[in-house]
């Protein structure tokens, strides 16, 4: 068994618009090593929700390769794609309008299981209610009711349960505590780590709270418009940032300390630009503090720097 | 300053809904000084933003302000005022900018007008010098190309920019108090320093006074003077930042503090979560409303609903709890 669980070869995603076709994500590649967690941060419109969408052939991508343990999910056909489904699944942002509103939880859990065609009907019931105690939530009480009944933060750990109820070997992400108040935030971040160890998870992570990300990932890759800035480990990343939108991104969070004073953030003010038509050579050169011409004319590939992290900036901030 | 710019009394705001009375806003008191910046802090449903509309007088029709309280604004009581004076100082008294500047905008209406309609309303201002000011109110609040912009809508500016331009419009009539009810929510966190930066320093060169509310303590830490925490319809802990940050004594705020993911701890740490959820306002619990969540919770916690008593260290600073946390000792927390 390979140690890679997942491998994304230049993924691209397009969308065809009015303007023109908008490459949402243009050539990204990471690996997800088995029971690690990778996060994806950046601003809103970079392409990280896209990029896991992608992976969940939710559209299928333009181009690329999507490998997971040997399969490669973008090349099979539509009845393979149906089986590999129950290895990787999918939570997301808003826990309420992810379940339909018509739907006992019951049905809502147990249909993954209906879907693959496995166990009876008393065996799957049976599957529901241990996974909704697993969650933490009371079979006796939860079961009948639909999800309207319930608060955000109880509509995650349902989403949550029937994103495991097919005992998947990767958990994709999308901003899962996004919409979630902070004191419920931190009982759905440690029911997911609680999952993570039962179910022996990978898990791909989606946020833009990098706070959270500190938390919760091994791997951190950031993102701005379509491309990947910096891959590393999440100490690296948030200790010593190479990559100068790293650097901005951290230096944006505001500390919950009234003796430290908001220190200006380490970037060009201005909009992200757009993607239809974006910058020549480094992507975030319009709004970099240090981008020289070579930015505007070249390309930085990706490469890796001496301490492991992977970079792709012709002026990095460390290890030059 | 000896007389506060706005003093709420014993304030409440209910809403009659079909299950029955909501007590949204519960007792609240507080005052403000003029110049200072007010972070008021809670979780969604804590009342913090239906408290901004009752001072706003944005209410909807089946809100009911019970008698006995009173908001004091420059030396006026808003709440015995008949709808026309209340309406003359939105505006030029009270400012207020909204959470979702896509929605408080108006989608069919040229921004320079939407700067302006309010200097037109309450001044008289002309057309012309309308979109002269709104030009310089644009700049002022870091548009690029304002004599463009200005001409523009809503769709054509992203979120950060529509933010900035509503600021701009809560500026027009120079407001003593601006109200700014999550402000940077839906921003981007490169967005959100940016706009911050900007209400505190318009804060600073008009010696506005300023109410920010927010659910991120992160956010109040570094700009606000003064702090209130609310829970379930009421504030509970309320004192100078510096203060409620270093000597937290309601359980509840430290539980909040303890809550939130910190980029200088190591990676899966365990959080220290609250279990449970916000009670319900149509029937509260009679005693302290956070106590069915509360680790420290007693049968008094349960049977009496704490007063606010003052700190002993700092008077400004008070709290409502019947078990507060012992400001010195610090290894309870650690632990």
């Amino acid at each position: 068994m390979s140690d890679v669980l997942l491998d994304v070869r230049d993924l691209v995603v397009e969308f065809p618009t009015r303007k023109g076709l908008v490459q949402a994500v243009s050539g990204v590649t990471f690996e997800l090593r088995r029971g690690e967690t990778l996060a994806l941060v950046g601003e809103s419109g970079c392409g990280k929700s896209t990029t896991a969408r992608a992976v969940m052939q939710l559209p299928r991508p333009t181009s690329g390769q999507i490998v997971l343990d040997g399969d490669d999910l973008v090349a099979a056909g539509k009845r393979d794609l149906r089986r590999m489904r129950r290895r990787f699944q999918m939570i997301f942002q808003n826990p309420i309008a992810s379940l339909n509103p018509r739907k006992r939880i019951s049905e809502i859990i147990e249909k993954p299981l209906k879907i693959a065609g496995l166990l009876d009907a008393e065996k799957r019931r049976q599957a529901v209610e241990e996974l909704l105690e697993t969650v933490g939530l009371d079979p006796a009480v939860a079961m009948d009711k639909r999800p309207h009944e319930f608060s955000g933060g109880q509509c995650q750990r349902i989403s949550i349960a029937r994103a495991l109820i097919l005992e998947p070997d990767l958990l994709i992400c999308d901003e899962p505590v996004s919409a979630l108040d902070v004191s419920i935030q931190a009982q759905i971040l440690n029911l997911l780590e609680d999952m993570k160890q039962r179910y022996d998870l990978t898990m791909l992570f989606i946020s833009h709270d990098l706070a959270v990300v500190r938390n919760v990932a091994d791997r951190v890759a950031v993102m701005y418009l379509g491309r990947f800035c910096e891959v590393g480990s999440s100490e690296m990343l948030f200790d010593s940032p190479a990559h100068p939108y790293t650097r901005a991104l951290l230096s944006a969070i505001p500390v919950p300390d009234p003796t430290v004073t908001p220190k200006p953030i380490e970037m060009i003010q201005g909009d992200l630009p757009s993607p239809i038509s974006p910058p020549s050579g480094c992507r975030f050169r319009t709004r970099c503090p240090v981008a020289s011409e070579r930015c505007a004319a070249e390309v930085p590939a990706m490469r890796e720097l001496p301490d492991g992290r992977a970079i792709a900036c012709h002026h990095p901030l460390i290890g030059a | 300053m000896s007389r506060p710019l706005l003093e709420l009394t014993n304030v409440s705001t209910h809403f009659h809904s079909p299950a029955g009375r909501v007590r949204a806003v519960d007792g609240v008191s507080v005052s403000l000084e003029a110049g200072q910046t007010l972070g008021l802090v809670g979780e969604s449903g804590s009342g913090k933003s239906v408290l901004a509309r009752t001072i706003m007088g944005l209410l909807p029709s089946y809100a009911e302000i019970p008698k006995g309280g009173a908001i004091t604004f420059d030396g006026q009581n808003l709440l015995t005022m008949d709808r026309k004076a209340r309406r003359a100082i939105s505006g030029p008294g009270i400012g207020m900018i909204f959470q979702d500047p896509m929605t408080s905008l108006n989608p069919v209406m040229k921004i320079g007008q939407q700067v302006y309609e309010g200097m037109r309303h309450h001044f008289g201002t002309s057309k012309a010098t309308g979109r002269q000011r709104a030009i310089e109110l644009l700049t002022e609040v870091g548009i690029p190309q304002p004599d463009v912009r200005v001409d523009q809508y809503p769709h054509q500016l992203s979120g950060g920019m529509r933010q900035r331009v509503a600021i701009a419009i809560a500026l027009a009539c120079e407001p003593k108090l601006l109200i700014a009810d999550e402000p940077t929510t839906a921003l981007d966190v490169t967005v959100q320093s940016g706009i911050l930066d900007l209400l505190q320093r318009e804060q600073r060169d008009r010696g506005m006074t300023l109410i920010l509310i927010t659910h991120d303590l992160g956010v109040v830490a570094g700009r606000c003077d003064k702090v209130a925490v609310m829970y379930a319809g009421g504030i509970v802990e309320t004192g100078s930042t510096r203060s409620l940050f270093a000597r937290t004594r309601m359980r509840y705020t430290q539980a909040l503090l303890d809550s939130i993911p910190r980029l200088d701890r190591p990676p899966h740490e365990r959080l220290k979560s609250i279990g449970g959820r916000p009670p319900n306002l149509i029937t509260p619990p009679p005693g302290c409303r956070f106590a069915p969540r509360c680790a420290f919770a007693d049968a008094q916690c349960e049977a009496a609903m704490p007063p606010m008593q003052a700190d002993e260290a700092d008077p400004a600073h008070s709290f409502a709890c019947w078990h507060p946390r012992d400001p010195e000792q610090v290894t309870e927390e650690v632990a």
